[in-house]
């Protein structure tokens, strides 16, 4: 079955569908991972998106049961240049287009993706549809055009859980997980480390969360723009300075304008598992896994009781913070790395150290 | 952390000759490597005895020895230079083992010379199979279940414990030599005994196979700050049984999960860390369950390699050239990525293709060899390719190899129906590996075998046989039709399923011409895609190309600038190897030189042609018709040079003439007018200059006519081909009848060429360079072994040493008029023969030869650089070049063989060549010169001790002479009773020892006690061969240095006396070239 996907400039790609039919909008970005398409498309951060990978074989082992990041997938499409027909691995259940199928996502295969990520790396992240329903290119980028995008839009609220639940039942440190679309391994890290995790909705006030008698706060990944979450933004002020807090990605953006900060879209942001970031304390450099489309202003927060701890070393853009009084600190990239090398987890035991000091005062 | 000042003279050690197993890809690494210390503001040595090397050029190093690479030379060199530190990590296993031999010899510490890249330490860890075992034990990673053995005893014991079959690993050796697979107790006694033979340190691991298993690879680097990055994956489409050498690999790996990868990449960093490489990078090898995903590491190599090579060219990470800068205590963070120009090289490469490599392999050579592949490395060459999917890339890579497939079979060079329908022989072909299994993988396909089946048998992974399989389904698709009436789309989509023309002109009944010219018309054409090591995230300086018919977007950057375009040599061969690339290298330069662009296209992933910053713009692509004319439209150069890539680019001069494409320099005519038979004979006549009596046949009846009338015995071959391919010389009818039977394989179209062969005459080559106008004769070789021998396995001398004044005056004017008559402009190689004082031509190759690069090295000229600049237009004498320079020191090229990789292979020299590699012995003595060069081709000739002699009839006489001199020197010889015979009545005192099957102890015995050190054996008739292969054969397996001609006997006589006089000095390159 033939699709298309149309960007907002009225640039349009042909190709065949292999998930399922029908029609979907959200911004076009790409991710340079070579491995790890399940867990991209399980990553609730994804939400709103189209994703395409630039590894253009995608599918060759599989979907494997135990390698979801959250439920289900989240993001809107997915475009890849060609789909495995063929599945190897032992652990394996489902091939990919099934999986699309199965969980309604639309996918595109056959096109040029490589043409379509040098498109947006010059014209930034763009709005697209992807669609197998409506074949005519003009209608299509009229709908694109026509589409909400991603700023100014809440969509933590899509994706956040609707309850409070335990991740795991014990563990020596209690930490409330504010999910703003966490992906699992942040959960399974934690537990790692003797945490008793306790998963709380994105609305969770802080006033709840201190009620829990937390020993730290984890601030989760989490999908769009960090300024249309204004209600978490509040609540992680009210939690700075209480108890320990540790930020991930949409989180760290959070902690940042809890902070008095500002964020910015990047043109087409960073989406991929090799991304060199260096601890600025350390002088030491991680090969980091990223996905974010904004980014924490450095200039908003000079001044401030803020340290930059962490700097991109391909664009120079800020990616962590600590506050230098509270026990504080976020990163911008994914130190629970799945799909990433597991390079950075020693922010997980910093959290844990600043959880222990809390403690004892 | 900033670069070290307490060292400022960095020696290098290489890799030297080419052997199976260690190939050009160090030349590409050692120049690298050279290049970035140099930048660094480092003085820097190298030692290398290949002067085939473009990292030899005296340019690239300060001071460039071409000495063996032994440690007595070695030190020699330290002695003189005083180096700060060694660098051993850059010259493959040889370098590396030389740094350790040094290392713990003792004579690193008395001249105080530190090693960088990987400490002593470091290489004990990762090489020594005990300490691998016991590091990989301390950090929790599996090795197969395995013991070390130090003799055959030991060894069966832990046969019997472990359980067949049994992988066989001889410590400290490249390329897997020595290696084995034994399925039973004899396989394990004879596994055993030759690979304790082969191993230096008298060391092999047994081990439990893991046959079948997925074999993964990644290339691992960390810096002195303990930063770890992972350049790439690799994973072997050929599971675990088949050398990573020989596999078809694949980048980045196509089969693992996320989970599983980051499982791998994490044990590397341990094992990166465990080692203790800190400033370098390393190899690693796993074996995956396919089954359960349980994982065992099988080696690292802490050092660059073949695949750090095909890492690097994969991906755009220079590997060498970064490894070189960590050495020198820089760190990830500080050095810049080229290729983006804007990032720095800490970080990890991503693609946006899939990359194959596929493998030459030179069976055809070496008729008696077992053509089964298995653990000990047979290629002799690889190619890379580039492709937007899997099947794309290896329908690339397969016509890459010029095998003259052109790709996964259907291009009409399939075997006849009765084979590949043959189920049994399909089955056999897929269990046991072999050069050709892909080919028959898809036999097995289209017979109806199910990807499970194809599985079972041949172990490779079910999703790259789903790969072949849809690569089978288009070629369905596509034959249902007729060209005219093909549709675009279906036709595009076959192109992007890597289809070449000749494929789609079997499939529907076309030809080559008209399916490029079809899809012209329709606008079917490719586009060019980067290779940027960021998947396209970053707008790369300095990328490199592909093509791709994904045609959304054409990413080529031809310029409007002047430019010429260089076609490489692809990958390497017997008769055609990095001689060729180091003259496309200097072509390249030369046109960078002139203010031109140089476009290069090749395919051959080990070369410094295909290092991203060689040339302008570099083209990674197969080299054939359609890949070549696309670049050209695309480019547009003023001429393409098809002169020095060897016989690849100029078996596509004609095609390309006839497209219309401007070739530069010697026209394809004058080519085809020395390559003709019957042409060639008319310009001989018309210039008087005598050739050896000839005809030509393509029957045997007329074949033996012809030899009557010239007289036996005669030299037999097909015409077109390089490096004597088939070549055999032919003592009467009965041999004649059985080589017309063979050749017409070898060669369907063209006729057979006999020659009177000229017993005993002096073979000499020359390679001169001619503007069109001027001619300068770059240097005359004079041949050690008599002619009969390919010039390519014989060693010879610059400058001559027997010829009279008035022969070299002759062989000058001769050389003068075939270029002028030829109208050569650029390189011109002649092989002369001189028999009873007259002149004969025996051959003219209006081409870069392959001893352009020796001769360079013998004179300090770049040759090849200003035969490129000639074709350009820019005559000699504007380059200052008037006339032929005649060196007052003696330079011996000496042929290296791999005859050790092919046990029962008899390895005496004929007219088909067979060697690999090359290396030169340089001083003032010819002597020493000729022992340098002995020694650097790994004959370890003795100073004293016993010999062993035992000539045919015909050269019983002239041994006596030689035998004499060996006498004087003081060894004892040893003979079997005709030789000895004929040497007591000369008055020496002989031992005499056995012939096979007449007695024990036998000379076979002997070798083996290594009780002789040195065998004298020229052969004999058919019915003494097998025999002589069998001790010939056992000579060369327990490495005893052995000499097959009279000639080459009388030199080494020569050569010893004159060591024994003067010894052993070395001197830089650059202080004979003053």
């Amino acid at each position: 079955m033939k699709a298309i996907l149309a960007l907002e400039d009225g640039t349009v790609f042909e190709g065949t569908s292999f998930g399922a039919a029908g029609e979907q909008t959200g911004e076009v970005v790409f991710n340079t991972s070579m491995t790890g398409y399940q867990e991209i498309l399980t990553d609730p951060s994804y939400k709103g998106q189209i994703v395409a990978m630039t590894y253009p074989l995608i599918g060759n082992y599989g979907i494997c049961p135990d390698d979801f990041e959250s439920q289900k997938p989240h993001l809107s499409g997915f475009v890849v240049r060609e789909a495995s027909r063929l599945i190897s691995n032992w652990r394996a259940n489902m091939a990919l287009a099934e999986f699309l199928k199965k969980y309604k996502i639309i996918g595109i295969e056959g096109i040029d993706t490589r043409a379509l990520t040098l498109h947006i790396r010059s014209a930034g992240a763009l709005k697209g549809i992807i669609s197998t329903r409506d074949l005519d290119p003009k209608s299509l980028v009229s709908k694109a055009q026509a589409s909400p995008g991603l700023v100014g839009v809440d969509l933590v609220r899509e994706v956040t859980c609707k309850k409070t639940y335990q991740w795991n039942s014990k563990g020596k440190f209690k930490v409330v997980l504010l999910d703003c679309g966490a992906k699992y391994n942040i959960m399974r890290d934690l537990a790692a480390r003797a945490c008793h995790v306790l998963v709380v909705p994105a609305g969770t006030s802080a006033r709840k969360i201190m009620a829990m008698k937390p020993d730290g706060v984890m601030l989760s990944n989490g999908p769009g723009d960090p300024a249309a979450v204004g209600y978490v933004i509040e609540t992680v002020r009210q939690l700075i300075g209480r108890v320990p807090i540790f930020g991930i990605c949409l989180g760290h953006q959070i902690l940042g304008l809890a902070l008095g900060g500002k964020t910015f879209k990047l043109k087409f942001g960073h989406r991929g598992a090799n991304q060199p970031v260096m601890d600025l304390r350390t002088r030491k450099v991680e090969i980091t896994s990223q996905n974010h489309g904004f980014c924490v202003d450095l200039n908003s927060l000079s001044g401030q009781e803020i340290e930059l701890t962490h700097l991109n070393l391909n664009d120079r853009t800020s990616e962590g913070l600590r506050h230098k009084q509270h026990p504080a600190f976020s990163v911008q990239y994914h130190p629970e790395a799945s799909a990433g090398p597991h390079d950075s987890k020693y922010l997980f035991d910093e959290f844990i150290r600043s959880i222990k000091h809390a403690k004892k005062k | 952390m900033p670069k070290r000042t307490d060292i400022k003279k960095i020696l290098i050690i290489s890799s030297g000759p080419i052997v199976i197993g260690s190939a050009c890809e160090f030349d590409y690494s050692g120049s690298q490597a050279c290049k970035a210390l140099r930048e660094e503001g480092y003085e820097t040595v190298l030692i290398n005895s290949n002067p085939a090397t473009i990292m030899t050029d005296p340019g690239m190093a300060d001071h460039t020895y071409i000495e063996p690479l032994e440690p007595e030379f070695i030190e020699k060199v330290i002695a003189k230079e005083k180096p700060d530190a060694l660098l051993p990590t850059l010259g493959g296993q040889t370098g590396l083992n030389m740094g350790f031999f040094l290392s713990r010899a003792g004579i690193l510490k008395k001249y105080g010379v530190e090693v960088i890249g990987a400490d002593a330490k470091a290489i004990e860890r990762a090489e020594d199979r005990d300490k691998f075992k016991q590091t990989m034990a301390s950090i929790g990673i599996a090795v197969p279940e395995s013991g070390i053995a130090t003799t055959v005893e030991e060894g069966l014991a832990l046969g019997d414990k472990i359980g067949f079959p049994i992988i066989l690993r001889p410590a400290f050796t490249m390329g897997g030599a020595g290696g084995s697979c034994a399925y039973n107790i004899d396989e394990l006694k004879t596994g055993l005994e030759l690979a304790l033979d082969v191993s230096p340190l008298k060391q092999v691991l047994v081990e439990q196979s893991v046959l079948g298993w997925k074999e993964v690879e990644f290339e691992v680097i960390r810096d002195c700050k303990d930063n770890v990055i992972i350049v790439t994956s690799m994973e072997n489409i050929d599971p675990m049984g088949v050398h990573t050498g020989d596999s078809i690999v694949v980048a980045p790996a196509q089969t693992l999960t996320k989970e599983e990868f980051v499982h791998l990449e994490n044990l590397c960093k341990k094992i990166i860390r465990a080692v203790g490489i800190n400033g370098g990078g390393t190899n690693i090898q796993f074996a995956v369950n396919p089954d359960d995903g349980r994982v065992v590491i099988i080696e690292i190599n802490p050092r660059v390699s073949r695949s750090s090579a095909l890492a690097s060219k994969a991906t755009g990470f220079p590997i060498a050239r970064v490894a070189a800068k960590l050495a020198v205590g820089l760190s990830l963070d500080e050095i810049v990525n080229q290729v983006t120009g804007k990032t720095y090289t800490f970080f990890e490469p991503t693609v946006d293709y899939a990359v194959f490599k596929v493998c030459r392999f030179t069976f055809e050579k070496f008729p008696e060899a077992n053509p089964v592949l298995s653990t000990s490395m047979k290629a002799v060459g690889e190619a890379m390719s580039i492709g937007r999917n899997y099947k794309e890339s290896l329908q690339k890579g397969i016509r890459s190899l010029e095998y003259r497939r052109f790709g996964l079979g259907a291009d009409g060079r399939d075997v006849p129906p009765e084979l590949s329908a043959d189920a049994e022989l399909v089955k056999q072909k897929l269990v046991y590996p072999n050069a050709d299994r892909i080919f028959w993988l898809r036999y097995a396909i289209k017979n109806g075998m199910s990807d499970q089946e194809i599985y079972e048998h041949s172990k490779i992974d079910p999703w790259f046989v789903h790969q072949m399989r849809e690569i089978a389904e288009m070629e369905e698709k596509v034959a249902a039709y007729k060209l005219a009436d093909i549709p675009d789309k279906l036709l595009l989509e076959a192109k992007g399923l890597g289809f070449s023309d000749i494929q789609i002109a079997h499939l529907t009944g076309s030809n080559e011409v008209a399916v490029y010219e079809h899809r012209k018309e329709k606008g079917i054409t490719p586009v060019y895609k980067l290779v940027d090591t960021c998947g396209g995230e970053i707008d790369p300086m300095k990328p490199y190309f592909y093509s791709s018919y994904d045609n959304a977007k054409d990413e080529c950057r031809a310029t409007g600038k002047k430019k010429i375009m260089v076609l490489g040599g692809g990958p390497n061969r017997i008769g055609q190897g990095i001689e060729f690339d180091y003259c496309c290298c200097h072509a390249s330069f030369a046109i960078k030189e002139e203010g031109y662009e140089a476009i290069m296209v090749n395919s051959n992933p080990e070369t410094v042609s295909t290092d991203f910053d060689t040339s302008d713009r570099l083209y990674f692509e197969p080299l054939t018709r359609e890949d070549v004319l696309h670049i050209v439209q695309k480019e547009k150069p003023e001429g393409v040079i098809v002169q020095f890539g060897g016989q690849t680019p100029l078996n596509l001069a004609h095609q390309l003439a006839e497209a219309g494409v401007p070739i530069l320099g010697t026209s394809v005519d004058s080519i085809d007018r020395a390559e003709d038979r019957k042409r060639f004979k008319t310009l001989l006549k018309k210039l008087k200059l005598a050739q050896p009596a000839n005809g030509t046949s393509v029957s045997f009846a007329e074949a033996k006519k012809v030899a009557r009338k010239i007289g036996y015995p005669v030299v037999v071959r097909p015409s077109y081909v390089l490096g004597g391919r088939a070549m055999v010389i032919v003592y009467d009818e009965g041999d004649l009848e059985e080589y017309m039977q063979k050749a017409v394989i070898a060669s369907p179209d063209r006729p057979i060429l006999i020659d009177k062969f000229l017993d005993d005459a002096i073979e000499v080559d020359v390679d001169c360079v001619s503007d069109g106008k001027k001619t300068v004769v770059m240097g005359i070789m004079e041949h050690i072994e008599e002619a009969g021998i390919h010039s390519g396995d014989s060693a010879c001398v610059i400058p001559t040493f027997s010829l009279a004044k008035t022969m070299l005056e002759e062989i000058r004017k001769a050389s003068y008029a075939l270029a002028k008559d030829l109208k050569v402009k650029g390189l011109m190689n002649i092989q002369y023969a001189v028999k009873d004082g007259k002149l004969y031509v025996l051959e003219v190759n209006p081409r870069a030869s392959r001893t352009v690069p020796y001769v360079s090295k013998a004179t300090g000229i770049p040759w090849a650089k200003i035969a490129t600049k000639a074709m350009m237009g820019k005559s000699l004498k504007e380059q200052g070049i008037d006339k032929e320079v005649i060196p007052e020191h003696f330079s011996v090229k000496e042929a290296v063989f791999p005859f050790n990789r092919f046990p029962g292979v008899d390895p005496v020299l004929g007219p088909e060549m067979k060697s690999t590699g090359e290396v030169m012995g340089i001083d003032h003595d010819l002597g020493v010169a000729y022992m340098k060069a002995q020694i650097a081709a790994g004959q370890k000739l003795p100073l004293s001790g016993k010999i062993f002699i035992s000539v045919n009839d015909k050269d019983k006489r002239k041994i006596v002479d030689i035998a004499k001199r060996f006498d004087a020197l003081g060894y004892q010889i040893v003979s079997t009773s005709g030789t000895a015979g004929v040497l007591r009545k000369n008055g020496l005192e002989i031992e005499e020892v056995a012939k096979l099957g007449e007695g024990r102890p036998d000379v076979l015995d002997l070798i083996k006690n290594g009780e002789v050190k040195l065998l004298i054996n020229t052969p004999g008739d058919k019915k003494t061969k097998v025999d002589e292969t069998k001790i010939r054969s056992g000579a060369i397996m327990h490495m005893i240095p052995i000499v097959t001609t009279l000639s080459g006997a009388r030199a080494t006589a020569l050569g010893i006396e004159a060591v024994k006089k003067k010894g052993y000095s070395v001197r830089a390159l650059q202080d004979y070239h003053k």
